[in-house]
């Protein structure tokens, strides 16, 4: 179906299963090793290993294979000087690899060495000799800004947005907040490192790989490798994670199938940890302008966001991330604008909660900025400027309970308690703030197909090209099938991650259990029509409970109805909801930290994020996702920073040793995510929002209030490392 | 990796004689070594696996200190009782360091020998003089957060990672070592780790086929015992600045103080004229400042590391306002 009217009641809205905190129904699997990732496939696969450009920008003027291919073990040693050629776009159409002797970034293969072992073919791509003829680029984003354009990227949103006049309304505000905040470059840091296994039968191409989105990954590999679309099968039950990292094809999936069609057997390679900051993609750094006009009563009368982000030159995607100050606030005024600077580094792209994660650690500590400028609870300025409709296109939002979300978690968290006043607050040797910050994420839909069958033996299965990355997609539709059909969870198969299966959107974008899960909804309606037709009862009116259908006094068990199997399509297109209405989930992120009075050091001390994001699917995964989402923005506030040396053009701390994510000792007991009972009737059949990205979307921003409110340092350049607040610190005594 | 052969050695005489050789590396928890070896910044063609040698144990000396085998593990070294009685410096600067999977692997030895952290060392295609000696610096003027602000060269400015070599040194530990013709010496912790001056390839006093047998510890000092580690998060995180302190006061009033700090220098770095200043000294700021002055002459930032100065100034002025009021 087509998304287009609200959706009314439906079978869901009994939440018998659905909504509940259960298990992930492939929990057991994975903790017992018995869920297997692509790396793990197939034990006599050939071994390849990527040897990467150490040049950021140039030519290859030679490249000396002999002593690799006479090193044990080794079969193949591609370059540029054997590979095919290889079909082209941007990094979201195609993944052309070792197209030299040109190099456009630092870390691009430059050859792959495939041998009988792991070791020796990482063994034989150290002997690779490569010359370089090298040459000067631009590599950091603050260097080169007199360079940036205006990018036009196909899929997104436009770049720049302006309503009424805003350069008029800031001049004449009476009270006006500008501000500059950068955040640095990330690293998605999953813990599957990109993998993939291939492997040929005749002109037909199977790849274990791991990739969010495989009927995406489908297209691109077949335009790379210029074969068509049906001969080629990406195979994925099982992901350790994406962040985005794994949205798109990276260079293991094309190099192991160039190398495995070359040598006529399975190939396997697996990038290491260090290889993954430059092979595949990163999140760019920012630079973000927030410019806030308001009247005496901190009500908005302009609003502007300028954003600078960076890429590789030859890519249109930016980071987005003055999106959501189209729709956040109020004000009748508005300017919004990103701008992109080519430069000669790895890709950027998405990486969780593209635009939002960074752009409100800007906007919301610029709201924090201003509350303390009008003299006004931060919560209360936000209340001030709640918007009836989106401001920027008019149109209403789809469901928004933002204020519930701050008011609920003030409630919770004790806001009370919080001296306005900064460096107030002790606790032995800590200075102690808290903090808040607004969330929210864009909640799109995306097309859908899936395949459900119930069998004689009552068992009903689900098969669709999604994919889990770890999220629980595989328990939540397992929960929605059962609770439509009346089955028991465990008599629903679901089968997932295969491209013979229905084409799914994926895991990316918080699309993915809207847009599977409606998918799913329609193909257990068109089920649930087939078996009451056939037990002579009117669809519309015909339960579904017990592994029976039933109407009035009648009840018949379903498996007298499958004969030898019964088989239902169903499917789900964004239709114009995605335009007449403003969509977004909500949330409201509360945190309490300490900043050492010596040192600087700032530790979490409490979390909690309050969300409205439609129907919550199992409560269970919910919550681990809108943690993990928190966490993520606790690392963005205190630890990510990708460090690009210009002299190289390179990411200098390319492990996980000194690329810091945050560790169990740097998040607190204290932290939970509560969910708001909301229904969305026009998001999508199940009435739910996506939740994987906004648990992200304004946590670091808390922290960061938190930080100013415990010792009065505003730092305005993310991470927030103690060196940042040293000189902010009270005297020693 | 580049290939290697692989063998256990059946004694000590026979390790030494093995290690002698060219291109052999002796190996023990091997936590860092193998990382090295991976990235083909250590290509050794020969390992000698010591964990099975008996030299894992922690022994009371007939002074009255301890004498710690080099395999015993940093985990098994920090729960000691009598390390954790009397050397709770020791322990505590153990705990701090690493996770406790390594802990568990790490030796004793091997985290004295252990290598910089710095980032251009780990990587090959970047140049850096401890690597390739003559290669030049990357640290100098490229991202230097981690690198040392005393005790570096022109040449090198990678820090010591290690805890434990901290703690060792305020505690004024022996280095105990025998060659592969028997002879034994023992170094005192002041002189194993080498300054880089001209020659960053060089980082300890052992000789070629010397191979580290027990750290020993003396009778433990009076006074309190603290070590603090300022780092990026909370755990996993090599320090930033330590701070070993072992200070012996009395109503207001320092007797003796030895102080050694982490994560600034070369080589844990101890500087007598700082402990001077603080001994029959009045605690305050007045010669808590006096010591930062002296520990902290010469310091030199590189850039991204200058805030290590006024870090390691607070960090001393904390420890020392703490350890005086216990």
């Amino acid at each position: 179906m087509d998304m287009n009217a609200p959706v009314g009641a439906n079978a869901l809205d009994a939440e018998r299963i659905v909504g509940k905190p259960l298990d992930r129904i492939d929990g057991r699997l994975k903790v017992t090793g018995g869920a297997r990732y692509a790396y793990e496939m197939q034990q006599d696969a050939l071994y390849g290993f990527v040897v990467e450009a150490s040049i950021a920008k140039g030519k290859i003027t030679s490249i000396d294979t002999l002593a690799a291919e006479r090193s044990p073990g080794v079969k193949l040693v591609l370059t540029h000087r054997n590979a095919p050629k290889q079909g082209t776009g941007n990094h979201r159409e195609a993944h052309p690899v070792l197209t030299g002797p040109v190099v456009s970034s630092y870390g691009e293969p430059v050859a792959f060495v495939v041998a009988e072992t792991f070791e020796q073919a990482r063994a034989a791509a150290y002997l690779v000799d490569v010359k370089y003829d090298p040459k000067g680029g631009h590599f950091a984003l603050p260097q080169h800004l007199g360079l940036a354009r205006v990018p036009h990227q196909a899929d997104g949103a436009p770049a720049d947005s302006e309503v009424g006049n805003f350069s008029g309304a800031y001049a004449s505000a009476p009270v006006q907040i500008d501000v500059s905040y950068g955040t640095p470059l990330q690293s998605h840091a999953m813990m599957e490192p990109h993998a993939t296994l291939a492997m040929w039968d005749g002109d037909k191409l199977t790849l274990h790989t791991a990739n969010q989105m495989l009927n995406q990954g489908q297209r691109v590999i077949a335009r790379t490798l210029n074969i068509p679309i049906g001969n080629v099968r990406l195979v994925s039950p099982f992901i350790g994670g994406g962040f985005g990292g794994k949205l798109w094809v990276n260079a293991d999936a094309i190099l192991a199938a160039i190398a495995a069609r070359y040598l006529k057997r399975p190939v396997k390679v697996a990038l290491t940890r260090q290889q993954i900051f430059h092979v595949t993609t990163h999140r760019s750094d920012t630079i973000q302008r927030v410019r806030l006009g308001t009247d005496r009563d901190g009500r908005i009368v302009a609003i502007g966001h300028d954003v600078f982000s960076g890429n590789l030159r030859s890519e249109q995607v930016y980071e987005a991330a003055a999106l959501q100050t189209r729709s956040l606030y109020a004000g009748s005024n508005r300017l919004t604008r990103h701008r992109l600077v080519p430069l000669d580094i790895p890709v950027a792209s998405s990486m969780r909660a593209p635009g939002e994660a960074v752009g409100l650690l800007a906007l919301e500590c610029a709201m924090d900025e201003l509350a303390e400028k009008l003299k006004l609870d931060p919560i209360e300025l936000r209340i001030r400027n709640e918007p009836a409709e989106d401001p920027e296109r008019h149109v209403p939002y789809s469901s928004r309970h933002l204020v519930a979300c701050m008011q609920e978690g003030a409630r919770r968290f004790g806001w009370n308690r919080r001296n306005p006043v900064p460096g107030q607050v002790r606790d032995g040797q800590w200075l102690v703030g808290i903090g808040m910050s607004a969330g929210t994420r864009g909640n799109p839909l995306r097309f859908s197909k899936a395949n459900l069958r119930l069998d004689p033996d009552g068992v009903a299965t689900v098969r669709m090209a999604m994919t889990d990355i770890g999220t629980g997609t595989y328990t939540i539709l397992a929960q929605i099938a059962a609770e439509m059909l009346g089955l028991p969870l465990e008599r629903v198969q679901v089968d997932l991650g295969d491209t013979i299966f229905p084409e799914a959107a994926g895991s990316g974008g918080s699309f993915g259990a809207a847009s599977s899960g409606s998918a799913l909804f329609e193909a257990c309606q068109a089920l649930r029509q087939k078996l009451a037709t056939r037990a002579g009862m009117d669809p519309e009116t015909a339960r579904f409970a017990d592994g029976r259908v039933a109407t009035g006094e009648r009840s018949i068990n379903l498996t007298e109805l499958v004969g030898s199997g019964i088989e239902a399509e169903g499917e789900i297109s964004p239709g114009r909801n995605n335009q007449d209405l403003s969509q977004q989930s909500y949330g409201a992120h509360f945190a309490e930290i300490g900043v050492d009075q010596d040192t600087g050091e700032v530790r979490v001390r409490r979390m909690l994020g309050v969300f409205a994001a439609g129907r919550v699917l199992n409560a269970k995964t919910a919550r681990s996702q809108a943690i993990g989402g928190m966490v993520f923005g606790a690392g963005a506030a205190l630890h990510e920073d990708l460090v690009l040396d210009p002299r190289f053009g390179y990411f200098v701390n390319h492990d996980l040793a000194e690329y810091h994510v945050p560790v169990h000792a740097d998040i607190p007991p204290n932290i939970d995510a509560i969910f708001l009972p909301e229904l969305d009737e026009r998001s999508n059949p199940l009435k739910s929002k996506g939740i994987g990205e906004l648990g992200i979307c304004g946590a670091g921003a808390a922290i960061a209030n938190a930080i100013y409110n415990a010792c009065g340092a505003r730092i305005r350049s993310y991470p927030i490392t103690l060196d940042k607040i040293l000189t902010d610190l009270p005297k020693q005594s | 990796m580049k290939a290697f052969s692989y063998g256990r050695a059946r004694s000590l005489a026979d390790a030494a004689a093995t290690a002698n050789k060219p291109g052999f590396k002796i190996i023990a928890g091997g936590t860092n070594l193998l990382d090295l070896m991976k990235l083909q910044v250590e290509t050794p063609s020969a390992l000698v696996d010591i964990n099975r040698l008996p030299l894992d144990k922690i022994e009371e000396t007939s002074e009255g200190g301890l004498r710690i085998g080099a395999l015993v593990r940093n985990s098994d070294l920090a729960a000691d009782p009598r390390v954790r009685q009397h050397y709770g410096v020791l322990s505590r600067a153990l705990l701090a360091g690493a996770s406790a999977q390594l802990r568990n692997k790490a030796t004793t030895a091997g985290n004295l020998l252990q290598r910089t952290r710095c980032y251009y060392f780990y990587d090959i295609t970047k140049p850096c003089n401890k690597r390739v000696p003559g290669s030049g610096c990357s640290a100098l003027a490229g991202f230097n957060r981690i690198h040392a602000i005393l005790g570096g060269s022109e040449a090198c400015i990678a820090t010591h990672p290690s805890d434990m070599a901290v703690a060792m040194r305020a505690l004024d530990a022996k280095v105990e070592t025998t060659d592969h013709e028997g002879r034994t010496r023992a170094i005192p912790i002041a002189d194993f780790q080498r300054l880089p001056g001209r020659t960053p390839e060089v980082e300890s006093a052992l000789a070629s086929g010397e191979i580290v047998t027990a750290v020993t510890l003396p009778p433990p000092p009076p006074g309190v015992q603290v070590y603090r580690k300022v780092r990026d998060r909370a755990s996993y995180a090599f320090a930033l600045v330590s701070v070993a302190a072992i200070v012996d006061s009395v109503r207001g009033r320092i007797r003796s103080a030895r102080l050694a700090f982490g994560g600034v220098a070369p080589k844990p770095w101890r500087i007598a004229a700082a402990e001077q200043r603080l001994t029959n000294e009045a605690v305050g700021a007045r010669s808590f400042d006096a010591a930062a002055d002296a520990a902290l002459e010469g310091a030199r930032g590189a850039g991204a590391n200058d805030f290590k100065i006024p870090l390691t100034r607070r960090t001393l002025h904390a420890v020392l306002g703490e350890i005086t009021r216990i």
